[in-house]
């Protein structure tokens, strides 16, 4: 029904019943005219019984004044709160905890801005805006349960978290014990929600009151957008959501004005001592993590290293730098990033999170023990910059090893990049560009030197069945190369083929992987990726690892029922082949025979269809695909279901890696 | 002739018996070896190689190089004890593996060339 212009009618249009002695019910928009609030009976802290009260309890309850409805729940002004902050989607899996939000959402909200998108498992949510975020730059709002939801949603945080990738998670809670209306409620419940992942969350508020709710909201996602960024959590308790909005609340209530802060970026004097160190070098190797946050993040590092002619060693966890820039000094393997570590005088790591690794070797797992010691020439100087410097936890240890460094900036390195880049130009002498251009040539030689051995070590097997994974990955690359395309996951188990064959220039062609390596990420957070991809067109290309689709493979639905167009193509090499090796590794150490490694990390007898899987959840599938020959017209016709909007999975039967 | 005979029953016998003591690499034998022991895992079916393991198609080792490299490696490969896997066995794989057909060259497959050059 229709509001009328000024006041009284509901919004949903119901009557109201209102009883002598019971809270007006007032059906009006805040902003007008409100009826005093009751005044609170006032009680003595330690009062008797009184005869009245001995009277209550004895005798048969009057009948109650039964409200049934509300124009104004508190869920409203929480849905306004949260619409302030310009969310695209929630991602949630339902949850009784968080109805009341969830009904003000999709009617009060009318479902725009945010739009809900149905998920089968907290985790999804969670990994669906990890990758979402990765794409778009803007965070998603999720909702679970503060019990049960979270618990799901928990590792798909941790991934975030280390990820340095900001989610807004709300945790419906019913903090008052008398609102609990079964065992279930109890159950669902929780004194302190987001304790549970407070060593792996930025911060987390739990509001007691609608504006306490509003300035929380606000102030958490200020939080979250703050490198290093990172997951925040708000619990909205079920009485906020479902009883009516306070009348006094409705003079009174606003949504503070959200300012995201600038990025921080380093101190001038140690910025300048940073270029002097780098222009002075002979050879210097810029090593990046998670470097650009957003596209502008690669013309910066772009500019930097042709300034100083360094090569640039991509740590894999952002798209950072061209691929076939002749600076990009990255070979696959670790080996040889320590031999450009070993080669290099001056170190400079952006956003490394484990900057010590990247500057040291220990005793690999065949043997018993344990030492260590740098790969880098003695004298060489080491530099970071870096946010994480600005934010530790202390019990999850993903900060890694201390790295003793001879200058480390405190900051967010896309943010230093222009005051680093403008102190080297101003540095280099006629003398040091000539050193510069030199090694430049260098460089480039290098760079085509390993293009020309990846592309010949990627011939071998070609024709093999299972299919290589450098085969896998030259037939997606062709059929996807002339598209707008958007390569959304991992390849650390695919011998990093797309990374050594395709040619990755744009910020979104690349979005790093899990964080922390929790398995199960890559399904859900490709979808999420591919969502933000939707509205630009883009085709979303995901190679999908069996073992980590079977933990949710829900969010196929997800992607069939929200039409996310999506390739999906299956590195189906029937186990858990990391584990596999390291049960290796420990059979050897032992000097026991290995032929009983595949116990508890093979995923055969019965193989699993997963194209089966996908057409079970309403998806276009085909497979599984056995011939290398089949592989390219199978993926061409896949690609043509994902141009007309909507998500495919090819299944491929793979080698091991 | 009976006694010729009976002496060349016998030599040829020894000589059974000396093939037998010194086989020739088998290699069907190392391709079960290769299955079992999993070095597929990190090699590949066809000896490629990848994230986890060196190239071993079409390998410039010696038999003995790869023993001597399987008992100590330099890398972080898992150690093979000879309990575990016999030189003779290692002498098998090195067969299987030098029985693979040469790999291609990245030249000769066109969609390789096409990405190489594009």
């Amino acid at each position: 029904m229709a509001k009328t212009k000024k006041n009284s009618v509901s919004r949903r249009g119901f009557l109201k019943r209102t009883a002598a002695g019971a809270a007006a019910v007032l059906a009006v928009k805040p902003g007008n005219a409100l009826a005093q609030p009751q005044a609170e009976p006032q009680r003595p802290a330690a009062p008797p019984a009184s005869a009245r009260q001995v009277a209550l309890e004895t005798s048969t309850p009057p009948p109650r004044p039964d409200i049934y409805t509300t124009d104004r729940p508190g869920a409203d002004f929480m849905v306004d709160v949260l619409k302030s902050l310009n969310f695209d989607y929630i991602f949630a899996n339902p949850g009784s905890s968080f109805r009341g939000l969830q009904e003000s959402f999709i009617n009060y909200g009318k479902n725009t801005k945010p739009e809900w998108i149905t998920c089968c498992h907290e985790e999804s949510s969670v990994a669906m805006a990890h990758g979402y975020f990765k794409i778009e730059g803007k965070p998603i709002l999720c909702m679970a349960h503060g019990t049960v939801g979270l618990q799901h949603a928990s590792m798909a945080l941790y991934n975030a978290y280390a990820d340095r990738v900001p989610v807004y998670l709300i945790l419906g809670n019913e903090q008052e014990i008398a609102f609990r209306r079964s065992d279930v409620e109890w159950t669902h419940s929780v004194q302190d929600a987001a304790a549970m992942v407070r060593d792996y969350t930025k911060w987390d508020d739990s509001p007691i009151s609608l504006g306490h709710f509003a300035e929380s909201g606000v102030r958490a996602y200020k939080v979250m957008m703050t490198p290093p960024m990172g997951p925040v959590v708000i619990c909205a308790n079920g009485g906020l959501q479902e009883e009516p909005m306070p009348e006094e609340d409705r003079h009174t209530l606003r949504i503070p004005k959200l300012v995201v802060p600038s990025p921080p970026a380093g101190d001038a004097n140690a910025v300048v001592e940073a270029a002097k160190i780098l222009v002075a070098a002979e050879n210097p190797v810029i090593v990046a993590g998670r470097v650009a946050r957003t596209p502008n993040g690669i013309k910066l590092l772009v500019e930097l290293a042709e300034t100083i002619q360094a090569g640039v060693l991509d740590r894999k966890f952002r798209m950072n730098f061209p691929s076939r820039h002749p600076l990009f000094n990255t070979a696959a393997a670790p080996a040889d990033h320590a031999r450009t570590v070993a080669a290099a005088d001056v170190v400079l790591g952006l956003e490394v999170p484990d900057f010590w690794n990247t500057t040291h070797s220990q005793t690999p797992i065949n043997r018993m023990g344990m030492t260590s010691r740098p790969t880098t020439k003695a004298g060489a100087k080491l530099i970071t910059i870096t946010a994480g410097d600005l934010f530790s936890r202390s019990n999850y240890q993903d900060f890694g090893r201390y790295a003793e460094v001879d200058l480390a900036i405190a900051a967010d390195a896309e943010a230093t990049l222009p005051a680093l880049i403008e102190a080297c130009k101003r540095l280099m002498t006629p003398d040091r560009k000539r050193v510069a251009e030199e090694r430049g040539k260098k460089l480039a030689d290098e760079h085509k030197r390993t293009r020309d051995r990846d592309f010949d070590l990627a011939a071998i097997g070609w024709d093999a069945s299972p299919i290589t994974t450098a085969r896998l990955s030259a037939e997606l690359y062709n059929v996807i190369r002339k598209e707008d395309w958007s390569f959304v996951s991992d390849t650390t188990f695919i011998s990093w083929w797309p990374l050594r064959l395709w040619d990755f220039d744009k910020h979104y062609q690349f979005i790093g992987g899990h964080g922390a390596y929790g398995i199960g990420y890559g399904a859900p957070a490709a979808v999420g990726a591919a969502l933000a991809n939707k509205k630009y067109g883009r085709i979303t290309v995901n190679i999908q690892c069996d073992g980590d689709l079977n933990y949710a493979p829900g969010v196929l639905w997800t992607a069939a029922h929200h039409k996310i167009p999506l390739l999906s193509v299956m590195h189906n090499n029937r186990g858990y082949h990391q584990e596999r090796m390291f049960l290796q590794d420990m059979a050897s150490r032992a000097g026991r025979g290995i032929e009983n490694t595949h116990v508890g990390v093979a995923l055969d007898d019965p193989n699993i269809n997963y194209a089966m899987l996908a057409k079970a959840y309403g998806m276009y599938s085909s497979g599984p695909i056995e011939n290398p020959k089949d592989l390219g017209p199978a993926l061409k016709e896949a690609l043509a279901v994902v141009k007309k909007g909507e998500p495919a999975l090819v299944d491929v039967v793979t080698q091991a890696r | 002739m009976k006694t010729i005979a009976f002496v060349t029953i016998i030599l040829a016998g020894v000589a059974a018996l000396a093939q037998q003591a010194a086989p020739v690499n088998n290699v069907d034998n190392g391709k079960r070896l290769y299955t079992r022991d999993g070095c597929w895992e990190c090699h590949g079916w066809a000896g490629q190689g990848g994230r986890d393991g060196a190239r071993l198609a079409d390998t410039a080792l010696t038999t003995a190089q790869l023993t001597r490299y399987v008992r100590k490696p330099t890398g972080a490969m898992p150690a093979y004890i000879d309990k575990v896997i016999t030189d003779q066995e290692l002498a098998d794989i090195w067969a299987y593996l030098k029985s693979m057909p040469a790999p291609k060259a990245a030249k000769d497959i066109p969609l390789l060339n096409e990405l190489k050059g594009q």
